[in-house]
């Protein structure tokens, strides 16, 4: 790639690229919160970090995402009101995974990365689901955690996607 | 500024496996985290200053944000009943017409109440202050079911406060800081509510797994169970006080029992806190505990009893044999609270400070109020 194809894409700004779509998924999710029914059902509540974990892997391996994930699933954790310590590892099993077969994803059609997005969401909700279990000592319903949370999060998709297409040719090196 | 423009662009740093590292770092945390959480997390104390303060955030940020939404909903409702006024005219007066022979064996019923109550002695609960709170947040997924409201220690608010909607119970406060409170769901899967069966007086245990229709766990027998059964929270180790409406036993997806909530019948925009703590509160600990105890009554054994060597006698032939002491049958009470407060009257089903203000309460013998009469046997007197 030339030096002006580099110049062409958009820079690495850790601002762009993590502060902004933290600052969005923390408005989404508190939005998200408000009790609102509709025809007597409520809203579902997607994990929107789970989103932006898969598109930080794909875009490039760095120091600062696993603890901006860290946050998150802090954040999570404390807003939400469940037992703390769930979502971090959630979010973070989900980067690590992705991380680890980045390779084989990138470049892929939309189908491809859709249904890998879809193994990692799985993924992270099943080691969630677990840790839930110990700590409670019984299993969470099933059908709510597909309703409440695998469903919607999987419909982020397209969000996740543009934001790995944003940045994915920043820097070349991880091409 | 891209990492390639930077003072460290031309070092290769290996970054694939910095990245690594520091994940693995990420996940020793969170792993430390998570161990750190106390495992019952409901219990006073356990709330951490950090949920502390993102309630205390939250709750304006969640009130700005619910307000449209209840406007919105007031607008919407405000329509509808301007277009369906005639056919909501029509539905009323039928329900009133059902109301008023709900009205009147009402009336009968507590009539009966009043008499079965002063027939068993039994001393009713004070009513409980409460205060009402309006629910700006929720989390609805099934690893955490809670709620904040916008009433916290300003008002009294503590932890372990009952928490109710118009239809039933909603669940209890498990943080509170200076104007909200946290409320876990009953259908949090962390949520146990001790109950009681109307219809066969029997307990469970209420557990919530995040599903819409928490389980009925520990049920005595399953054949004690119907659908429909109306299910009251039982009172026992002392969470929550007996009585309050929780919802109806139905059938589950996967074949258990499962009760739906009454408090599920409507949003629950509005909320009811019970500034109840434990049964202490509802007891009265002066008279529990009096400066001097009663004297003991006792009777003067008969001679005949006695005998002259103070032992016992052999009874002699043809004497007519003391009378056998029977359990009191007592006729099963009409309503599901005198049940509730009858069943408390067992020893078994009793608090140590229920059980102490009997002692205390009621220290006369039951013979002292039965009728006197003429004894055909030389043994005293056994109640029955």
């Amino acid at each position: 790639m030339t030096s002006a194809g580099i110049a062409s894409t958009r820079s690495m700004n850790p601002i762009g690229w993590l502060g902004l779509p933290m600052l969005a998924c923390v408005l989404a999710t508190v939005l998200l919160a408000t009790p609102i029914r509709i025809f007597n059902v409520s809203l579902p509540q997607p994990i929107f970090p789970l989103a932006i974990a898969f598109a930080w892997a794909l875009i490039r391996p760095s120091i600062l995402p696993p603890f901006a994930l860290l946050l998150m699933g802090v954040f999570l954790d404390v807003f939400w009101g469940g037992p703390q310590g769930v979502w971090p590892l959630c979010l973070l099993t989900s980067y690590a995974a992705v991380l680890m077969v980045r390779r084989l994803i990138i470049g892929q059609d939309f189908i491809v990365v859709w249904a890998w997005y879809a193994a990692a969401t799985l993924l992270a909700l099943a080691v969630a689901y677990g840790v839930m279990t110990l700590m409670t000592g019984a299993p969470p319903d099933l059908i709510a955690v597909g309703w409440m949370y695998a469903l919607p999060t999987l419909l982020l998709f397209p969000f996740a996607r543009r934001l790995a297409e944003r940045y994915e040719d920043a820097d070349v090196r991880f091409r | 500024m891209s990492l390639r423009d930077g003072p460290f662009g031309d070092i290769r740093v290996p970054l694939t496996w910095s990245a690594g590292a520091a994940l693995v770092i990420a996940v020793i945390i969170a792993s430390a985290i998570l161990l750190s959480h106390p495992r019952d997390q409901v219990k006073a104390g356990a709330y951490d200053a950090a949920r502390h303060a993102v309630d205390a955030v939250a709750g304006p940020v969640g009130g700005v944000l619910a307000a449209p939404v209840r406007w919105t909903h007031g607008g919407l409702d405000s329509v509808r009943g301007y277009f369906f006024a005639v056919s909501e005219n029509r539905r009323l007066k039928a329900e009133l017409v059902k109301a008023q022979a709900t009205r009147d064996a009402l009336a009968a019923s507590e009539v009966e109440n009043e008499r079965l109550r002063a027939v068993l002695g039994i001393r009713t609960d004070p009513p409980l202050p409460h205060v009402a709170a309006e629910t700006i947040a929720d989390s609805r997924g099934p690893f955490a079911n809670t709620r904040l409201a916008d009433a916290g220690q300003d008002k009294g608010v503590t932890e372990g406060n009952p928490v109710l909607s118009e239809h039933g119970l909603v669940g209890r406060v498990v943080g509170v800081s200076a104007h909200v409170s946290r409320i876990l769901l009953l259908t949090d899967a962390e949520s146990r509510t001790p109950v009681i069966l109307v219809r066969t007086n029997g307990r469970a245990i209420l557990s919530g797994d995040g599903g819409g229709s928490p389980k009925l766990d520990f049920v005595r027998s399953s054949l004690a169970l119907k659908e429909g059964d109306r299910v009251l929270t039982s009172g026992d180790g002392g969470v929550f006080p007996r009585g309050l409406p929780v919802g109806t036993v139905v059938r589950g997806f996967d074949g258990g029992w499962r009760v739906a909530l009454d408090s599920d019948a409507a949003p629950i925009d509005y909320v009811q806190i019970l500034l109840f703590t434990d049964f202490a509160q509802i007891a009265n600990e002066q008279a529990l505990a009096p400066k001097e105890l009663p004297t003991a009554m006792t009777e003067e054994p008969s001679p005949s009893i006695v005998g002259p060597t103070g032992g016992a006698i052999p009874p002699k032939p043809g004497a007519v044999r003391p009378a056998v002491a029977k359990p009191a049958v007592v006729k099963p009470p009409a309503s599901p609270r005198v049940a509730a407060k009858a069943d408390a009257k067992k020893p078994e089903a009793k608090k140590p400070d229920a059980a102490k203000t009997d002692a205390v309460k009621k220290p006369k013998p039951a013979t002292a109020s039965a009728p006197k009469k003429p004894s055909t046997s030389a043994a005293p007197d056994i109640p029955l």
